[in-house]
C-alpha cells in the first residue's frame, strides 16, 4: 500500500490492493513500465530472467480464467514459479480459514500472492496479517485494481493523455469492483468522469449528495440516469457487465428493459465525439449491455484489453518482487 | 459478624434522590446503614478511601449477551458476571439468544441457579417472545414470567411478523412485562454487514438504510398504540427512529427505548479503521475492514450519532444499555463478511459514556441516571439508589484515571472491542455487590 515515487523508475509497492492508494505519478510509471514489458511479449521467445527464484501464487475464491491466466502468463514470462490455488467455498461449507491459508503462504516463501475473494476487504485482511506482498485480482465488490490499472493503459496506448477526457461508465455501479477502481484511476489521472444508469444500481450516498462529506474524491463525478445526456460528448465509453440475478433481486423489472434503457448502441452513441472508444471489462452480455455491432465495431478496443492485461500484470509484478 | 465498611470521602452521585455531594457512606451486611456527609471513623470498621473518586448506585444493564448455555467458548454466567463487576455493573440481564434459546422454564431455571452459584453480580434472564426464536409461535410466557424473566425479546432477530408482534404485546400486557424487539426489517438489511453510507460504498461492503430499523419501530409503536402493550426498543441506532419515539411518548404510547455506549460514541467510520473524530473523507487501508467495528445495529453516520445524544438530554432515551455481546477470536478474525456481529462493552462502556461530557453537554449524573435509576424502574426492582437501609449496590470510580484498552486484560472471554489500544479515561476502582467488594482494580 505504501508507495514512495521518485523521479526514477524505481517505486516501491509492497501490495497492490486498489488504484486509489496510488499517487498519479505512480500510475504513470506503472503505465511506462507496462510498455516495456509488452515488448517483450512482442518478442519470438518470450520469456527473460528477471524473476528467476521468485514464487508467486494465485489463489482465487472465485472462478476467473482470464484473470487468472493472465497472471500466470505474466508471471512465467518473467521466469517466477506460478503456484495456482483454487479454493471454491460455498458459503455454508468453511474450508480453513483466510487466515491460517495466508500464513500457510507466507511460511512457503510466496514473493507475492494474487488474491481473488467473494468477500470485499479480503486483500486487504491478507496483507495486514503476513509480509508477502498481496495483489487484489477482485475483492467482492469493492475493487479490481489491475484491471482498473490494464484499461488506463489500453486508452493511453490508443490516445495519449485522458486529462481533461470525458469518460462515461454505464450500467451497474453499485455492485461493481470494476467502476470503482475505474472511478479512482481516471479520477487521478485528471478525466472527468459520468456514470450512468438506474437509480437501483447506483450507490444511494451518490444519488443524495457526497458533497455533504468533506474531501471525498468521488464528489466531483457526475451521475445520472439518462443515457443520451451521459453519451453525449463522451470520449471514452465503457459498458459494466449487467449480472443477471439484479432482475431477480429487484433492481430491474427485466433485462429487456434495461438493455432498452441503458443498452449501448451506435445510434445512442452518435451523440458521442466522433472516435469515441468503447470499453467493456468482460465477459460481455451481448445483446444486453452492449450491442455486437458497438462490441465488434472500428471503435471497440475489448479486444486490445486483454493483451494489454499481460503486459500490465508483468509490470505489477515486476515492481513487486524485485524490488522487495 | 462482619465488620461494617466505611466508604469515606468519595463523592455520591445518586440521581434518585438528587444527591451529588460528597459523603460517607457506612455499610451494614447488604445493606446501607448510614449516609451522612462526615461518620465517624471506628477501629471496627473496613475503611475504604474513596477521596478520589466518585460513588454511585452500582449500574444495571439491562442487555447482556453472556453465551451461557451453547456457546460457552464466547462467555459464561461466570466470566459475564466477572466482567460485568469490572465494568461497575451489579445487575445484568440476559438475552434469550442462547443455545437452547430461553424459550421455557427449564432454561431460566438453568441460567437461575448457575447465577447463584457462579455469578458474583445478579443476572435476570429475558425470555423469548417466540419458540426457538423462530418468529412463529408465542412462547409461554406467563409461565416464563413465573419463572421469573423480567421481559420477552427475540433479540439478534426481530420479531418480524407483525401480528405475532401485535399478539406478544397483547398477551404479555397482562403480565405487566415488556416486549423488548430488536427493530430490523430483514428484507432490507439481507447480506447486510454495516450501516449503509458513504462508507459502506468506500468499502464495496454491503450496507443496512436506517429504514431497516425505522420501519420496525413505526410498526411497533402502532401495534402498542392499538394493544396497549409496553413496547420496549433495544438499542437505537437512528436519528429517525428517535424521531418516531420521541413522538410517540408525546402521544403517551406505552414505549421505552435504549441506546448502546457505541451508538453514543462511534460512527461507520470506525469499519473504515479511521478516527471518528470527524465525519471527514478518510481513505481504505489494511486497518479498514475492522471486524471488531461489525455490530448489529451497525455504529451510523455522525448525523445518527449526534441524534442518541440529543435523544438523551432530551428524555427520548430511557436507558443505556451495552448490548455486551462476546465472541471468539475466529468471530473476528475474518473478512467482514464472515465476522460475527457484536462488541465487548461491559468493561469499556463507562469511560466511553464519560467522553461523552467533555464533548457534549452530557453530564455524569444523566449518565448515571441512565446506568441507574432509569433501568431499575424498568425491571421493576427496588435497586439503583443510595439511600439508608436500601441494598448496598455501589459502584465506585475515577472520572478522570486515564487507562489503555487492552482486551487482552478483560475479565470478559470476549476480547473484541474496537477501542483496542485507545486511551480512555475513567476507570472502575471498585465494585459492591450487597455490601461485599466484588471487583477492586487494586486487588
Amino acid at each position: 500500500m505504501q508507495s514512495e515515487s521518485t523521479n526514477s523508475n524505481v517505486f516501491k509497492l509492497e501490495n497492490m490492493l486498489d488504484v486509489d492508494a496510488l499517487t498519479k505519478v505512480d500510475i504513470e510509471t506503472i503505465l511506462d513500465h507496462s510498455e516495456t514489458m509488452e515488448e517483450v511479449l512482442n518478442r519470438d521467445i518470450k520469456k527473460v530472467p528477471s524473476l528467476r527464484g521468485k514464487t508467486i501464487v494465485t489463489l482465487f475464491y472465485e472462478p476467473s480464467t482470464r484473470t487468472r491466466v493472465s497472471f500466470e502468463q505474466a508471471g512465467k514470462i518473467l521466469s517466477a514459479d506460478v503456484i495456482n490455488i483454487n479454493n471454491k467455498t460455498s458459503s455454508n461449507s468453511k474450508g480453513e480459514s483466510l487466515y491460517n491459508t495466508a500464513l500457510t503462504i507466507q511460511a512457503i516463501g510466496a514473493d507475492v500472492v494474487i488474491l481473488r475473494h467473494p468477500h470485499s476487504g479480503a486483500p486487504y485482511f491478507m496483507a495486514k496479517h503476513i509480509k508477502t506482498g498481496v495483489i487484489n485480482a477482485g475483492d467482492g465488490t469493492h475493487a479490481h485494481p489491475t484491471q482498473a490499472l490494464l484499461d488506463l493503459y489500453t486508452i493511453k496506448k490508443k490516445i495519449g493523455s485522458i486529462e481533461g477526457k470525458k469518460i462515461t461508465l454505464v450500467g451497474d455501479i453499485l455492485y461493481s469492483r470494476v467502476a470503482r477502481s475505474h472511478m479512482w484511476g481516471l479520477s487521478k489521472l485528471g478525466a472527468e468522469i459520468t456514470i450512468c444508469g438506474p437509480a437501483t444500481l447506483i450507490p444511494n450516498d451518490f444519488i443524495k449528495g457526497l458533497q455533504n462529506i468533506k474531501g471525498h474524491p468521488f464528489n466531483k463525478i457526475e451521475i445520472t440516469s439518462n443515457i443520451n445526456h451521459a453519451l453525449k460528448n463522451a470520449d471514452i465509453v465503457m459498458a459494466l457487465r449487467l449480472q443477471l440475478e439484479r432482475q431477480q433481486s429487484g433492481h430491474l423489472p427485466s433485462l429487456r428493459e434495461y438493455s432498452k434503457e441503458f443498452g449501448l448502441t451506435e445510434k445512442r452513441l452518435q451523440s458521442s465525439n466522433p472516435g469515441v472508444i468503447i470499453m467493456h471489462p468482460g465477459p460481455m452480455n451481448e445483446g444486453i449491455e452492449i450491442e455486437s455491432a458497438v462490441a465488434h465495431g472500428t471503435n471497440s478496443i475489448i479486444e486490445e484489453q486483454v493483451t494489454s492485461g499481460v503486459a500490465l500484470r508483468m509490470a505489477l509484478l515486476n515492481i513487486m518482487c524485485s524490488k522487495s | 459478624m462482619a465488620k461494617k465498611l466505611l466508604i469515606y470521602g468519595g463523592r455520591i452521585i445518586n440521581p434518585k434522590t438528587n444527591i451529588n455531594s460528597r459523603m460517607d457512606i457506612l455499610v451494614s451486611g447488604s445493606k446501607i446503614e448510614n449516609l451522612a456527609p462526615k461518620i465517624q471513623k471506628s477501629k471496627d470498621y473496613n475503611l475504604l478511601d474513596a477521596r478520589n473518586y466518585f460513588i454511585s448506585p452500582g449500574f444495571i444493564d439491562i442487555h447482556c449477551h453472556l453465551r451461557e448455555p451453547g456457546e460457552e467458548y464466547k462467555e459464561t454466567i461466570a466470566t459475564g458476571a466477572a466482567a460485568a463487576a469490572a465494568g461497575g455493573f451489579t445487575t445484568i440481564c440476559a438475552m434469550p439468544n442462547t443455545i437452547p434459546a430461553i424459550d421455557n422454564r427449564s432454561v431460566v431455571e438453568f441460567i437461575k441457579n448457575k447465577s447463584k452459584e457462579e455469578a458474583i453480580v445478579d443476572v435476570y434472564p429475558i425470555g423469548a417472545v417466540t419458540k426457538g426464536r423462530k418468529g412463529n409461535e408465542l412462547t409461554e410466557m406467563a409461565e416464563l414470567a413465573e419463572a421469573g424473566v423480567i421481559g420477552f425479546s427475540d433479540d439478534g432477530n426481530p420479531v418480524a411478523d407483525p401480528n405475532i408482534m401485535r399478539q406478544a404485546l397483547a398477551y404479555s400486557s397482562s403480565l405487566n412485562l415488556p416486549i423488548i424487539n430488536h427493530c430490523e426489517v430483514p428484507e432490507l438489511s439481507k447480506g447486510a454487514h454495516m450501516n449503509e453510507s458513504w462508507v459502506s460504498t468506500l468499502l464495496g461492503i454491503k450496507g443496512m438504510p436506517n429504514s431497516a430499523e425505522e420501519i420496525m419501530v413505526a410498526r411497533d409503536i402502532s401495534l402498542a398504540k392499538l394493544t396497549g402493550g409496553h413496547i420496549h426498543i433495544a438499542h437505537v441506532s437512528t436519528e429517525g427512529s428517535i424521531n418516531l419515539i420521541r413522538n410517540a411518548k408525546s402521544e403517551g404510547i406505552n414505549i421505552t427505548c435504549e441506546v448502546t455506549p457505541h451508538h453514543l460514541t462511534l460512527t461507520d467510520k470506525s469499519v473504515l479503521g479511521a478516527n471518528s473524530e470527524t465525519y471527514d473523507y478518510a481513505p481504505v487501508t489494511i486497518n479498514s475492514y475492522n471486524t471488531m467495528a461489525k455490530v448489529n445495529p451497525p455504529l451510523r453516520s455522525l448525523a445518527d450519532k449526534n441524534a442518541m445524544i440529543a435523544g438523551l438530554l432530551d428524555g427520548t432515551i430511557d436507558i443505556i444499555a451495552t448490548d455486551h455481546a462476546p465472541h471468539s477470536k475466529v468471530d473476528k478474525m475474518c473478512t467482514m463478511n464472515e465476522a460475527a456481529f457484536g462488541i465487548s462493552v461491559l468493561e469499556t462502556a463507562l469511560p466511553s459514556l464519560i467522553s461523552l461530557t467533555e464533548t457534549s453537554a452530557i453530564s455524569l449524573p444523566l449518565l448515571i441516571d441512565k446506568l441507574t435509576v432509569e433501568p431499575a424502574n424498568f425491571l421493576n426492582l427496588d435497586i439503583g439508589s443510595i439511600e439508608v437501609g436500601k441494598i448496598a449496590d455501589l459502584t465506585i470510580f475515577s472520572a478522570t484515571e486515564e487507562w489503555k484498552v487492552e482486551p487482552n486484560n478483560f475479565l470478559s472471554k470476549g476480547k473484541n472491542t474496537p477501542l483496542e489500544g485507545d486511551i480512555l479515561k475513567g476507570k472502575i476502582k471498585a465494585t459492591i455487590k450487597k455490601g461485599v467488594t466484588i471487583y477492586d482494580k487494586d486487588k
